[in-house]
């Protein structure tokens, strides 16, 4: 068995019930005309967060029970946890690609190219191992992994893996980054009301840039 | 049409408007606030149902809060957040294109049409652009010049509210503007590039009010205009210019109502417009003495090549033959590259404007290059809000590839590395670029469909090629490497396809010589005298600059010759 992730809660995120979130979450509607501060915005987005937390035990609608496994395996190896943020596993990436691969927008490739790669992923496996990805020991999994995650340095004959594992990762981060925790994890502080008034200092230094640029020239 | 219902012979008594306009846009909203302030009952068609970003802008809903993570889908390809209803691909209502010709036609289905999905780059043509042909021999000069439309450009400026600076660039006029945010640090670094290769950059103007105007708050910089706005501070057409042409209680807003076909009597002049209600499928017709299309400029050539009679076989307004010619959208090309100086971004929020700072306006002599008109540049870059499909392709970074802790580290690394930059450029009319009604085919309301030409002339693909070479030296200039490889002519130089850039232009283009266009310097067709264009389909070229502030300011100029006419009694 995988480990068991749904219904956990991800450090950091408030307990909130749905009445309340709810509540939160219409704030952001009406922000224009109340003037709404930055924490009450972050309230109303973390509440939603942990609204999703609250679900009951998924259960995939595209993925079989195998290749469910495989994915939440595979996911984590692109994105583990560390002590920035959690596992793609926690962002509940998995569950994203699932709801992805299942909507009526989702093309017939992009379906095909993700049951195909993971039979693949599990016939390369058996091939070199004598077992399927998820039981063969973590130091074979990533000898497969070290032969497809680097498309230039890729040995010959894995290029139907490289291919798999190029849009695999490309999902999973669109999965984990697009969640309040990847939103943390690459310190995104946006999307809130916010009085511009150019770059910190710092960022301005780092470049080697000045508002000074869009002063007028002097005449030579 | 009558039918057999029974609330014909109601319909049939139908109250007479003073002028009916066929959509709600920048021309259509325009066309209403100014004909209803000068006292004119007006009844407005919209194809697509109410949308106001004041009420219904999915405005600051984080990536999380929906299972797609803000993806894009059929009816919304910028985004499920994107405020556009509408597409290239509208189900039930389809188009065809010519064999060997490439064109994709986007449509809003929405009240406001395209003014709630754009980037609000707000240009006005300059003095060269109205007379292309006396400068270069290409195209046709305007029957109207700069100075025709520079008062309604100030009024637009004043009314809407637009910022920028004024830079005193010849055929880049200057406007009544706001102050203009300041730039993002990476643009500071665009600055810096463009200066060192000569290349003009400078604040660029949007219609994204800095400053409180009646009714509107400033901008708050969330950076998500294209959501729109929930505090009206940038332009949409149903918050800023339909919302107070109804207030004054002479605008009839009909929402879901398909214009197909214009009225015309024995006198050969417009009743009204033909139309189908969605909701019911229903045949209805609405009458008017004035008839005013602004559907979009390839709608409502539609409508006029439809409405065909005994006395106007070839479409009304086309006895010159020439509508459905000389359309065109603006050139495009984009190129992008990884900024090593911007690796390891420290924490702050560039959200800013809904779009870019700073831009480009064309800044070379046509006369010393290989094609006869210009471009501008677009900008973009940094730190977005992460959403579906973030850092597509991290394979591309230095590292080229890879998974787990590093992998992590990378996307931490690399987040907002990046510039990019997107040409848009003018495209001069050509005999190979039109469109006609589909001899076949019809949409799932009977009305005939439009079948599209196209082709591109050296014109347009060296002007490209220039783009791409130029963004090329910029990214160097910017110390970065460029994902892509130079694309070769046979590659078109990656010109987006025709309809890409949704600035379709022409069709029913004004003219002084009846001959050899639909409409007059008033945009009022030679053919009926009480039926207007007031969209895209008037325009006799493009420019390198977006069209919506033209759009805006012809629309309101036909409106006060309408309402001019009317009082006059010849209307």
């Amino acid at each position: 068995m995988t480990r068991q992730t749904d219904g956990r809660r991800t450090a950091g995120e408030p307990e909130v019930s749905r009445r309340e979130a709810l509540k939160a979450f219409s704030l952001v509607g009406m922000a224009a005309a109340l003037d709404v501060t930055v924490p009450q915005l972050e309230r109303a987005t973390n509440a939603i967060a942990g609204m999703a937390q609250q679900q009951p035990p998924f259960v995939p609608k595209f993925f079989t029970r195998h290749e469910w496994r495989t994915v939440r395996m595979l996911v984590d190896y692109v994105i583990p946890r560390d002590a920035r943020s959690g596992s793609a596993t926690d962002a509940k990436v998995p569950e994203f690609m699932d709801w992805i691969l299942a909507d009526k927008e989702a093309t017939e490739s992009s379906k095909v190219s993700m049951r195909g790669g993971l039979a693949w992923l599990d016939r390369e496996s058996q091939d070199r191992f004598g077992k399927t990805f998820v039981t063969a020991p973590d130091a074979d999994r990533r000898r497969i992994l070290d032969d497809i995650a680097w498309p230039a340095k890729a040995p010959d004959g894995m290029r139907q893996g490289v291919a798999f594992f190029t849009r695999f990762r490309d999902m999973t981060a669109s999965g984990f980054y697009s969640s309040y925790i990847g939103w943390n994890d690459v310190q995104y502080v946006g999307n809130v009301f916010n009085n511009w008034d150019g770059c910190p200092p710092a960022a301005l230094e780092k470049l080697g840039v000045s508002y000074d640029l869009m002063k007028p020239k002097t005449g030579e | 049409m009558q039918s057999a219902s029974p609330n014909a012979a109601r319909r049939t008594q139908n109250p007479q408007y003073d002028v009916c306009i066929v959509g709600s846009g920048a021309g259509g909203g325009m066309a209403a606030h100014a004909l209803t302030a000068a006292g004119a009952r007006v009844v407005m068609l919209e194809a697509g149902g109410a949308w106001y970003a004041s009420k219904n802008s999915q405005m600051l809903t984080p990536a999380w809060a929906t299972p797609r993570r803000g993806g894009s889908t059929r009816i919304r390809p910028f985004g499920e957040f994107d405020a556009c209803d509408g597409g290239w691909d509208i189900e039930g209502e389809p188009y065809t294109v010519a064999s060997g010709s490439q064109f994709r036609w986007w449509r809003a289905r929405m009240l406001g049409g395209r003014t709630n999905h754009w980037g609000r780059i707000s240009l006005r043509f300059g003095p060269d652009d109205f007379r292309g042909k006396t400068r270069d021999g290409l195209g046709d000069d305007w029957p109207i010049s700069y100075e025709d439309v520079a008062p309604y450009y100030d009024r637009i400026d004043r009314l809407i509210g637009i910022f920028g600076s004024n830079e005193g660039l010849r055929n880049h006029p200057d406007g009544v503007f706001q102050p203009p945010p300041k730039p993002r640090c990476y643009e500071l670094l665009v600055k810096k590039a463009s200066d060192k290769l000569n290349v003009t950059c400078i604040p660029s103007r949007l219609s994204i009010i800095t400053q409180p105007l009646p009714g509107r708050q400033a901008c708050h910089y969330c950076g998500q205009c294209n959501r729109g706005c929930q505090a009206k501070a940038n332009f949409s057409s149903p918050d800023v210019l339909i919302a107070p042409a109804l207030a004054t209680g002479r605008l009839r807003l009909l929402t879901n109502a398909m214009a197909r076909e214009v009225g015309v009597g024995a006198d050969g002049l417009a009743t009204g417009v033909h139309y189908v209600d969605r909701t019911t499928g229903e045949d209805r017709f609405v009458r008017a003495r004035i008839v005013v299309l602004a559907a979009s400029a390839l709608e409502s050539t539609r409508i006029l090549l439809n409405s065909r009679s005994a006395k106007f076989p070839q479409g009304l307004a086309n006895s010159s033959g020439t509508l459905g010619k000389y359309i065109t959208d603006t050139t495009g090309t984009d190129v992008s590259g990884f900024i090593p100086a911007m690796t390891d971004h420290i924490p702050h929020n560039h959200d800013g404007v809904g779009g870019l700072h700073v831009y480009m306006p064309w800044w070379l002599d046509n006369a010393k290059l290989d094609f006869p008109r210009g471009y501008h540049i677009e900008v973009w870059g940094g730190t977005g809000a992460p959403g579906a499909g973030f850092m597509g392709g991290i394979h591309r970074y230095p590292p080229g590839g890879g998974y787990g802790a590093q992998l992590k580290a990378d996307y931490r690394k690399y987040y907002g590395a990046t510039i990019g930059f997107s040409g848009r450029g003018e495209m001069i009319p050509n005999a190979d670029s039109f469109c006609e009604i589909d001899p076949s085919v019809v949409d799932r309301f009977g009305i005939p469909v439009l079948r599209f030409h196209w082709k591109w002339a050296d014109h347009e693909l060296n002007q490209v090629k220039h783009m791409q070479e130029t963004f090329r030296a910029l990214v160097a200039e910017l110390g970065g490497t460029v994902f892509s490889q130079m694309p070769t002519k046979a590659e078109g130089y990656d010109i987006a396809r025709g309809g890409t850039i949704i600035h379709e232009l022409g069709g029913a283009r004004m003219g002084a010589d009846a001959s050899t266009s639909v409409l007059n310097a008033n945009c009022q067709a030679h053919d009926c005298k009480n039926l207007f264009v007031a969209d895209g389909a008037p325009f006799v070229s493009q420019a390198d600059k977006n069209p919506t502030w033209t759009i805006l300011a012809l629309a309101w100029r036909t409106a006060d010759y309408i309402a001019e006419q009317r009082k006059a009694g010849a209307l």
